[in-house]
């Protein structure tokens, strides 16, 4: 298969494989080669690629999603020509442009206007088209009233929009786009996310990789499941993000059991279990939207407690606290409780969480002695929303639309 | 959707030169001209440096070769020639001794973007360059000075020049490609140059050497470097410095430092097509 792709097809990987031999003894030198000549045949080989393919077609906003360590950036690396591929084949239909670090070149001793040239050129201007967009950069970073100055006197937001200024002006045709856009405050990742858009509308294709499922689902039309060097999943982009999660699920069930192995707390109480039920009082590790669900604890007492207290903190696939409740809030009495009592405790709620992963880190505490935990274990547990509308926050409310004209605001006709 | 007909393109993996002379150019130049306002950031004195750092080590030597050792005073016009060919080797010196750690030093860069490798090695090359041009001003000022009569061999003097520059910039893309996987290129090659300095006539002229023993003249004119050296005297001060054929023993002998000169820019070469595509990722 050496033909080019199809007119359509804007970036076409076809068994791509890579592989990095990583030696066990770093030989750096030539003394320790020439006393040791054997030793270099011992390595071992880190298959970052498996036989990727994959088709991107011309104006695609294209999402690769995967775990830290998954192929992700090596499978940037290969189509942008950084890295060399063992087997198989790329091709790409226009000009390409590189984005693994905002500001590549950038040199702090040198002057906005130096930077911006070098930085535009290295990325694919000639040297003419970087004087000529030199204006036009610099306005739209915000920045004309401080090109004269160094960049090591720019702070760190400056130096940002710079960077990002530099990369929407380099005109290619086909954008890769390795996780860049993470940095910055919130109002710059929100310009950025435009400049994609606008950009992504001009016809041009746009590959992000990206660990923000959100920013996957609203921008990207498509996207693929990148798992140990592996493409597991090609589809369209809320797809990827479902898929991305429950291959998060295996993952977390392991970090789970880890934890529980060293749970804190004084073990006077043991909590042996967290589950959740669907509406059905079924144990279920997905949770529709909207439904009502119970997250249920089994705990057992090695020694005599009176007023236990039961909480949970539930945290999202981003490690951000969404909620955290406690059995204390009604004034909820547990009683006395006797060694060798088990109890199961359940906590009903409405899911109005949004879609993603979720963990729940159960403890039991004292009432009496507040914050002496008495069991605690470290996202015990581990479910998936499904069915939330698609949206960039963490919970997804039922909402009610009302319109009312205010009187005499509105013409009469 | 509207496609445009793009022309498509087959992914090469990293390259040492490309297929695009005219951006592999804009590369080299951009870089050379940022190396060169890097290099005097922040010293008082600023392009000076390059002008005084050779002219220090002539004043050195000078004094030390003709009131103190005296090789100098049996020898027409001592302090053009030593001044000669201190430049030609600082300009060696400089572009392979900033050659080797090249690759290394723009990391950010070779790990991050797609561009012929061999801009690298070649813009710092291009920066030595400038600096060695500057340089020829200086001598150019010190031979009105010592009142050397122009001459029109003069205007040959580009060709022995050009000569180093590629002798120099084939070296330099060896040692930068060899110390990627061998960091103790660094030391071996500073030894290399520090022996260069004394094996090739720089503080000597080459007639003090052939007076004493013709042979050990005629091996010393192997290194192309030398050949070079006595080529610039040659040609600048005619019959008041040996041609580099007589000093060799003969024009045929010419060939060997020719061969070696060849022979060191193209295994430079393919050492570094070699290595490039794997550079990004063993650095």
């Amino acid at each position: 298969m050496s033909q080019a792709p199809p007119e359509d097809v804007a970036v076409r990987v076809a068994g791509l494989c890579k592989t990095f031999r990583i030696p066990h003894e770093q030989t750096h030198t030539l003394k320790e080669r020439a006393l040791h000549p054997l030793r270099r045949a011992s390595y071992d080989e880190l298959h970052a690629l498996r036989d990727a393919s994959i088709d991107i077609r011309q104006g695609e906003f294209f999402g690769v999603v995967g775990r830290n360590g998954s192929g992700k950036s090596t499978l940037m690396k290969c189509i942008a020509g950084i890295y060399a591929a063992d087997r198989g084949e790329m091709w790409v239909r226009g000009r390409l442009a590189t984005f693994i670090e905002l500001g590549v070149g950038f040199n702090p001793n040198l002057t906005a206007r130096d930077n911006v040239r070098v930085n535009g050129i290295m990325l694919g201007l000639t040297p003419k088209q970087a004087s000529a967009r030199y204006d036009e950069i610099v306005e739209f970073a915000e920045l004309t009233d401080f090109v004269d100055l160094k960049l090591k006197n720019y702070s760190s937001g400056m130096h940002v929009r710079l960077a990002f200024s530099v990369m929407t002006h380099v005109d290619a045709d086909v954008l890769l786009i390795d996780e860049v856009l993470a940095v910055g405050d919130a109002a710059f990742q929100g310009k950025c996310h435009d400049a994609l858009t606008a950009m992504s509308r001009q016809g041009k294709t746009i590959v992000l990789v990206s660990h923000d499922m959100s920013a996957v689902q609203r921008f990207c039309t498509r996207g693929m499941l990148v798992e140990r060097g592996e493409v597991v999943a090609v589809a369209d982009s809320s797809e990827v993000a479902r898929r991305y999660h429950e291959v998060n699920y295996d993952h977390a069930e392991t970090v789970a059991s880890q934890a529980a192995a060293g749970a804190g707390g004084t073990g006077a109480v043991h909590i042996l279990d967290t589950w959740l039920e669907g509406p059905t009082g079924e144990r279920a590790e997905t949770l529709r939207h909207g439904e009502f669900c119970v997250l249920r604890l089994r705990v057992e007492f090695r020694a005599d407690v009176s007023e236990p207290v039961f909480g949970f903190v539930l945290t999202n696939w981003r490690q951000e606290t969404v909620f955290a409740g406690t059995s204390g809030w009604d004034g909820g009495r547990a009683g006395r409780h006797a060694t060798g009592d088990v109890l199961d405790v359940g906590f009903r709620f409405q899911n109005v969480l949004a879609s993603g992963r979720y963990f729940v880190s159960p403890e039991v505490g004292r009432a009496d002695r507040f914050g002496q935990a008495l069991d605690y274990r470290e996202a015990a547990a581990t479910f998936l929303v499904e069915g939330a509308r698609e949206g960039a926050g963490t919970v997804d409310l039922p909402l009610e639309l009302s319109l009312s004209p205010v009187d005499g605001s509105v013409s009469s006709s | 959707m509207n496609v445009v007909p793009f022309h498509a393109r087959r992914v090469q993996g990293p390259v040492a030169i490309g297929d695009d002379p005219r951006r592999f150019a804009q590369l080299v130049l951009t870089l050379a001209v940022t190396n060169w306002k890097l290099r005097f950031f922040g010293s008082a004195l600023g392009y000076l440096w390059s002008l005084l750092r050779p002219l220090l080590l002539f004043g050195i030597l000078y004094l030390v070769f003709s009131h103190v050792v005296r090789i100098g005073v049996e020898v027409e016009k001592y302090p053009v020639q030593l001044l000669l060919g201190i430049i030609l080797y600082t300009y060696f010196s400089d572009v392979t001794g900033d050659a080797v750690e090249s690759l290394v030093d723009s990391e950010s860069l070779v790990r991050k973007v797609s561009f012929p490798r061999l801009v690298i090695p070649l813009s710092v090359a291009l920066t030595a360059t400038f600096t060695l041009l500057l340089n020829l001003v200086t001598v150019a000022a010190f031979l009105a000075i010592a009142g050397v009569e122009p001459r029109w061999e003069w205007l040959a003097l580009p060709l022995p020049i050009a000569l180093l520059a590629v002798l120099a910039t084939g070296v330099g893309a060896l040692v930068a490609a060899l110390f990627v996987p061998f960091r103790d290129v660094r030391p071996i090659w500073d030894v290399v140059l520090q022996g260069l300095f004394y094996a090739t006539p720089i503080f000597y002229p080459i007639e003090a050497v052939a007076d004493r023993s013709e042979t050990v003249a005629h091996v010393l004119m192997a290194n192309p470097l030398a050949q070079v050296v006595q080529a610039a005297r040659h040609l600048v001060l005619g019959d008041g410095a040996m041609s580099p054929a007589e000093a060799s023993g003969g024009a045929q002998w010419l060939a060997v430092p020719a061969l070696l000169l060849v022979g060191l820019a193209l295994l430079g070469l393919a050492v570094f097509r070699r290595m490039a595509p794997r550079i990004a990722e063993e650095l």
